[in-house]
């Protein structure tokens, strides 16, 4: 069927390689050369691209599939407090209260044991793994019952929010072992490498960009195969694809499932470099602007999201460094120019743009 | 006589209104028939009991004597042998014309089977022959959106013929279309018939007379009268039925 690597996915790894190449080498460059990156900035486009994973992972389910889950932030959150974890635990005795075997909250709430639910997470790899895997398996949960019931469309979304409110309400609550509020802080070092370190961070960076690419061919790779247009009709005609003899809810467990793990690693990505998680990240909001990104990239688009994601979160930086005020009513204003004149988003007005400059001399429109 | 389908006294009401009523009907293996009946008779609904789509309050629905269909899903009916035309034509609009065939050819089903599915030359070869016969070989590239309303109806009779039903269930397939094109779906369905079962709902009665096949009259959600069209066409109540609404 189609390719696996087209113009546009092709163009955009191509940047991703030369940036990723780039960025490590300014960031060694004597301070006083005009390209020099310092070393603070290299997590912060780490974390940009954290984000555009995140689109990606969204753009899988609500693009091809069409499913809106207003709780994709949930599944990126569990993944970063997954490695977060692991992180607490290689602090050791090197908190403020010099306990080796608790982390500094749970001496502070005055616990004396370690909660079953934090064994193994000692081990990097066993964190690694939870980091994908309780996104996935949640998300295969949640989707089983809420796919084989049919809901799907606006309640589904509601369901998807009311899910990410609900682990942020219950995060909060110091009982839950997981920090409460000030979440899980004050990371040192990941696999004995001091997490300020900038060849730690380099390192990251890179991991991170690696992963995006990653997940861009794989999240493309489904979307061409067989599979992928199955989903595509679901999204389209979902009962003509029942009366096919698919099972259409496999199909959106499926993919949901794969979505969420996708996010889980943006989040595993996310907290070494920005050195923290907190259940601010399950707020609902964060959720809901993953959708503006991906509607302001151009949904279905899967190169689009990930662009729209770090045009979006670029604004986002700048405005809230000049004009902090200003930047929910951006948002706003954002999300309704989409709507109201790019309904396929920045990827869909350049090939507009693209395709006009090629037919300009032919006397017809090709239709809508 | 063992029917390949048999509905046997299946009932169904929509808020007090019995849209099928006591319905019995048996059709066998290879039969071409057609149903016929005023707007509302029930014809549809019947299709979505058959198919798993809307559960009978009462009654069975028995594939070749021994499933009763009434247990199933839409997947499972469909997995059974028995594929479906909607009434109102229904195709992948973002699909192109061969990618809604390729969806449909008769296949494992599965998630992981179609994810690492790779089409070989047989499939391809199949397409193309089915594009043929349904004569939208030049459009095989375009997006079923682009299609014409006839254009889709045919595509969608492709995609039925793609899933090798034993029983084909065909909702006004003739709605859009121009008289040549009619004659020629009456024509492409009676050769279906015989290898397969096939049952068609339609209003056009150009069209049940070139079927040349039985005829089953419903009313208020069960059968009026059975026979050939000259025959159900002679009878005082069905003519009343048509005339008095
Ligand atoms: N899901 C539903 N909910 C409520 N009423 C329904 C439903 N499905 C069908 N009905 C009613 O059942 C009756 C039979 O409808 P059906 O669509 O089966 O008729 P039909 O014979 O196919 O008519 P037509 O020739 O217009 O297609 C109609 O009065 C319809 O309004
Ligand atoms: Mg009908």
């Amino acid at each position: 069927m189609s390719k696996l690597i087209d113009l546009r996915m092709g163009l955009f790894l191509a940047a991703l390689f030369i940036v990723t190449v780039l960025v490590p080498i300014a960031s060694t460059l004597d301070e006083g050369s005009a390209v020099a990156i310092p070393s603070y900035l290299i997590p912060l486009m780490g974390k940009y691209l954290c984000y555009a994973i995140l689109a990606v992972a969204l753009d899988l389910c609500w693009g091809y599939a069409g499913i809106l889950s207003l709780g994709h932030g949930a599944f990126f959150a569990l993944g970063g407090y997954a490695i977060g974890m692991h992180l607490m635990r290689e602090i050791g005795a090197r908190g403020v209260y010099a306990n080796p075997d608790l982390p500094d909250f749970m001496v502070f709430l005055g616990w004396d044991e370690l909660p079953w639910f934090w064994y193994g997470f000692d081990w990097f790899p066993f964190a690694a793994v939870m980091a994908l895997l309780v996104p996935g398996a949640l998300a295969f949960v949640f989707g089983w019952f809420a796919f084989r019931s049919r809901v799907s469309g606006v309640y589904l979304s509601i369901i998807t929010q009311a899910l990410t409110f609900a682990l942020l309400l219950a995060f909060f609550r110091n009982e839950m072992g997981f920090g409460g509020n000030n979440g899980l802080t004050d990371f040192r070092d990941v696999l004995g490498f001091s997490l300020s370190a900038p060849s730690t961070r380099i390192a990251l960076f890179v991991l991170t960009a690696l992963a995006l690419a990653a997940c861009l061919v794989i999240a493309k790779a489904i979307t061409v195969s067989k599979a992928g247009k199955v989903l595509v009709a679901v999204r389209d005609a979902e009962s003509r694809t029942r009366f096919m003899g698919y099972r259409v809810e496999n199909y959106s467990v499926f993919v949901f499932t794969v979505s969420a793990m996708m996010a889980g690693l943006a989040g595993a990505l996310y907290v070494p470099q920005v050195g923290i998680i907190n259940p601010g990240e399950f707020a609902p909001a964060n959720s809901i602007e993953i959708v503006v990104w991906v509607a302001l990239g151009g949904r279905g688009t899967l190169v689009g999201a990930a662009i729209g994601a770090l045009v979006v979160v670029a604004v986002e930086s700048w405005l809230t460094a000049n004009f902090p005020d200003l930047w929910l009513f951006a948002l706003g204003a954002l999300f309704i120019v989409v709507v109201l004149w790019m309904p396929n988003g920045i990827l869909g007005l350049v090939e507009k743009l693209r395709f006009r400059r090629a037919k300009a001399p032919a006397k017809t429109e090709a239709p809508a | 006589m063992s029917a390949q389908l048999f509905l046997d006294g299946v009932h169904r009401s929509f808020d007090g209104f019995k849209a099928i009523n006591n319905l019995t009907l048996s059709v066998d293996k290879g039969d071409l028939r057609a149903v016929i009946g005023p707007n509302g008779a029930g014809k549809t609904t019947m299709m979505d009991i058959i198919t798993g789509k809307t559960r009978p309050d009462g009654g069975e629905v028995l594939w070749n004597m021994s499933t009763d269909l009434t247990r199933l899903d839409e997947a499972a009916v469909a997995n059974l042998g028995i594929g479906r035309k909607f009434q109102k034509p229904t195709v992948f609009e973002t699909h192109s014309v061969e990618d809604n065939i390729r969806l449909a050819l008769k296949a494992p089903r599965g998630v992981f089977a179609t994810l690492f599915h790779r089409s070989d030359k047989a499939e391809e070869a199949r397409v193309t022959a089915l594009l043929d016969q349904i004569r939208l070989t030049h459009l095989r590239t375009e997006d079923a959106a682009n299609l014409s309303h006839g254009q889709k109806q045919w595509l969608e009779i492709g995609m039925l013929l793609a899933q090798e039903p034993d029983l084909l269930l065909v909702d006004e397939p003739a709605a859009g279309m121009t008289d040549a094109e009619t004659m020629e779906t009456a024509e492409l369905l009676k050769s279906i018939a015989g290898q397969r079962t096939v049952i068609v709902v339609e209003h056009d009665m150009d069209f049940v007379r070139a079927l040349d096949c039985r005829v089953t009259v419903l009313h208020q959600g069960s059968v009026l009268a059975e026979g050939s069209l000259d025959h159900v066409s002679a009878r005082d109540d069905v003519i009343e039925v048509y005339l008095g609404r």
